[in-house]
């Protein structure tokens, strides 16, 4: 029988049935971080147990590493103390850490592509819900939870369920300065953030043929925020040329049988769907959000929803985000005055991304304005390294952008960078939720590296294809 | 290990109102710096907390009528978001028991699962009833009964839902799972070896 990628990989890994009607399934590769690991390690250790498997688990420091300066001890104890936890069980249990030191530290769904860990076909599963990101490859990867963690850790499996399958297609060219990103917040807008419960998203169509594995990764990375747990594309030769001499990736002498994997696990043509959604790229435009949950989005130049398109149950939210975000129904974000503008995150936060903003600022007369505070933060040590080797670091500096270290930064405001008040920030990041950015009224306008790069150059919102003439 | 067996939940009810609510919410992530759970409770919902005392008005957590309520009553799509099971251990760590609800996100529902708190769902009449019944009477007794899947609260007895697998998990004790995985280590072996890619490519 013809089956879609997601079954075969799930068969693949399925160690038993269990009496509960779940799936015990082996997780292939493992990511953890100083967040949600350092309490499964305490519980396996009460437990009397041992890592199964030290050799499926990587780890990394992101969401507390401060970016403007990583110099041990943190300034912030309790961070130093997560920092020091993750060292200790690292070390105890024979698990390989990208630490500072390294030169690969980085955010975790930045640096497991970037060493060639996140492979097609695989299970991955870390302790962070945008683990979906690296389905980017043609794998099935999740977040979970630290009880989760703990499972992994004591048996390299847990407990799953099967989730349907949705296809989401997209045929057709996205328009110039429209991008992954937009893609990304254009199928939220359309299936709402609770539509891809229960599903895993299966992306296809020309789009997603034609982009590179940082775009994939863009989009598969905000499956979650549209519901759905997982969020893949099939893997093609793009894949593989990505992969091709990365350090964990198959040596070039195995590759051939490691490709002749990748292409059996593959959704087969005519393979069954529970759900199949068609879209075209030429109805997508940069996309922006304007309140408190991802799904609550335009494209730039529209006006703002009037709270009497919205169903009776949904009124109550759209009038609370109205009222935390102080936008009128009707309005135009167009012209909002921008305080913060955040280029990075596990989204939005690889070497394509910043290329793409230098190709756009390198020629722009704009500066910074003194009322906009504007962070590049790359996503890990080996992009801001690529970025200083270009020499990109003294372009951003000159345009007025900060150029900081690695991590998750801005994005859950776990570290020291975060909004103060209610400032609005112009952010590449994946959520717009209340507090988000570290300030309980802080407001966070969700859109991609080029119009965030506009926004930190105008200090307004504004249309990126204007102010950088695109197309 | 700490799985027992669970059947029945009485005590209080808690409404807590409004679709989307997010991990951030029930837990900001500035408070999460710290390698472990404890204290989690008291900082459950604590910017909705603090921006309605600011108003004047008082989040149902803070309500002194509701301060020993042990089940919490919400909408849809109730724990989007994040990962971090931080979210479920505030909610728990605060005294709540078992959670009523329209829908919840998946990895929330699971993380609840794995520290035994059961997320029934309910339709949007009912949850409206219960909600309604435990604001107007703080003190009403309510139960949820996962034999059943009836909850009762005064008069009011509403049918609920609830994953057949979940179920049995909380009625014969085995919401813990890890005795069970731990079980299989012989197929954990067997699916390992049959993967092309376990040892690196090598």
């Amino acid at each position: 029988m013809a089956k879609n990628l997601y079954n075969k990989v799930f068969e693949k890994h399925t160690v038993k049935k269990l009496s509960s009607g779940q799936y015990q399934l082996f997780m292939g590769l493992h990511m953890i971080h100083e967040v949600t690991s350092p309490q499964a390690f305490d519980m396996i250790k009460e437990r009397g147990l041992n890592v199964r498997y030290p050799h499926r688990t990587f780890a990394t420091v992101d969401h507390i590493i401060p970016t403007d300066n990583q110099v041990r001890p943190l300034r912030d104890t309790m961070a130093e103390e997560m920092f020091n936890a993750l060292e200790k069980n690292t070390a105890a249990n024979g698990i390989e850490f990208f630490n500072t030191s390294t030169g690969k530290q980085g955010i975790v769904h930045i640096i497991a592509p970037e060493q060639g860990l996140t492979q097609p076909g695989m299970t991955i599963c870390c302790g962070d819900s945008h683990t979906s990101t690296h389905g980017a490859f043609g794998s099935l990867a999740f977040g979970i939870g630290t009880s989760q963690v703990r499972d992994v850790l004591a048996t390299q499996t847990l407990a799953a369920a099967k989730l349907k399958v949705r296809r989401v297609e997209i045929n057709g060219t996205l328009g110039a300065g429209v991008y992954a990103k937009d893609v990304a917040l254009f199928i939220i807008n359309r299936l709402g953030v609770k539509g891809g419960v229960g599903f895993a998203y299966e992306y296809a169509g020309e789009v997603f043929d034609n982009m590179s594995m940082d775009e994939r990764m863009t989009v598969c990375n905000m499956a979650i925020e549209g519901g759905a747990r997982i969020g893949y594309v099939n893997p093609d030769q793009t894949t593989y040329d990505y992969l091709s001499g990365k350090p964990y990736a198959p040596s070039a002498d195995k590759m051939d049988e490691a490709i002749a994997y990748w292409e059996s696990i593959k959704s087969d043509k005519d393979a069954e769907y529970d759900d199949v959604v068609v879209y075209n790229a030429a109805d997508i435009e940069p996309f922006v959000t304007w309140g408190i949950a991802p799904d609550q989005s335009v494209a730039v130049n529209a006006e703002l929803p009037k709270e009497e398109d919205f169903s009776v149950n949904d009124k109550p939210l759209i009038k609370e985000a109205y009222e935390y975000m102080a936008f009128t129904p009707g309005e135009k974000l167009i012209g909002k005055d921008v305080d913060v503008a955040f280029i990075g995150s596990c989204t939005n936060g690889r070497l394509s991304d910043f290329e793409e903003v230098i190709d756009l600022i390198k020629d722009s007369d704009l500066t910074v304005p003194s009322t906009v505070k504007a962070l590049i933060v790359p996503g890990s040590q080996e992009v801001r390294q690529e970025l200083i080797r270009k020499g990109y670091d003294k372009i951003f500096e000159d345009k007025g952008f900060e150029f900081r270290e690695a991590g998750c930064s801005m994005c859950l405001a776990m570290n020291p960078d975060k909004l103060i008040g209610n400032q609005i920030c112009a952010s590449t990041s994946n959520r717009n939720f209340k507090g988000r950015q570290g300030s309980s009224t802080g407001r966070t306008l969700l859109m991609s590296p080029a119009m965030v790069a506009a926004a930190a150059l105008t200090g307004k919102v504004v249309d990126a294809r204007e102010t950088f003439s695109i197309g | 290990m700490n799985s027992s067996s669970i059947t029945k939940i009485t005590g209080t009810g808690i409404a807590v109102r409004g679709n989307d609510i997010d991990t951030d919410r029930i837990i900001p992530a500035r408070f999460l710096t710290k390698i472990t759970f404890e204290g989690l409770g008291a900082e459950a919902f604590a910017d909705d907390r603090k921006q309605l005392a600011d108003k004047g008005e008082t989040h149902p957590f803070d309500q002194e009528a509701h301060k020993n309520s042990n089940i919490l009553l919400v909408n849809k799509n109730f724990g989007c978001g994040s990962s971090r099971e931080h979210a479920p251990q505030a909610i728990k760590r605060h005294g709540i028991d078992c959670i009523i609800g329209e829908s919840y996100s998946e990895i929330f529902f699971g993380n609840n699962v794995s520290i035994g708190v059961p997320c029934l769902k309910v339709s949007e009449s009912d949850i409206a009833l219960l909600q309604n019944k435990c604001e107007s009477e703080p003190t009403c007794d309510f139960s949820v009964d996962l034999e059943t899947l009836e909850i009762k609260a005064g008069e009011l007895s509403v049918k609920a839902e609830f994953p057949e697998g979940a179920r049995q998990q909380f009625i014969g004790g085995t919401w813990d799972v890890t005795a069970e995985l731990l079980q299989n280590d012989t197929d954990i072996t067997a699916t390992a070896n049959d993967l092309p890619y376990f040892n690196h490519w090598q």
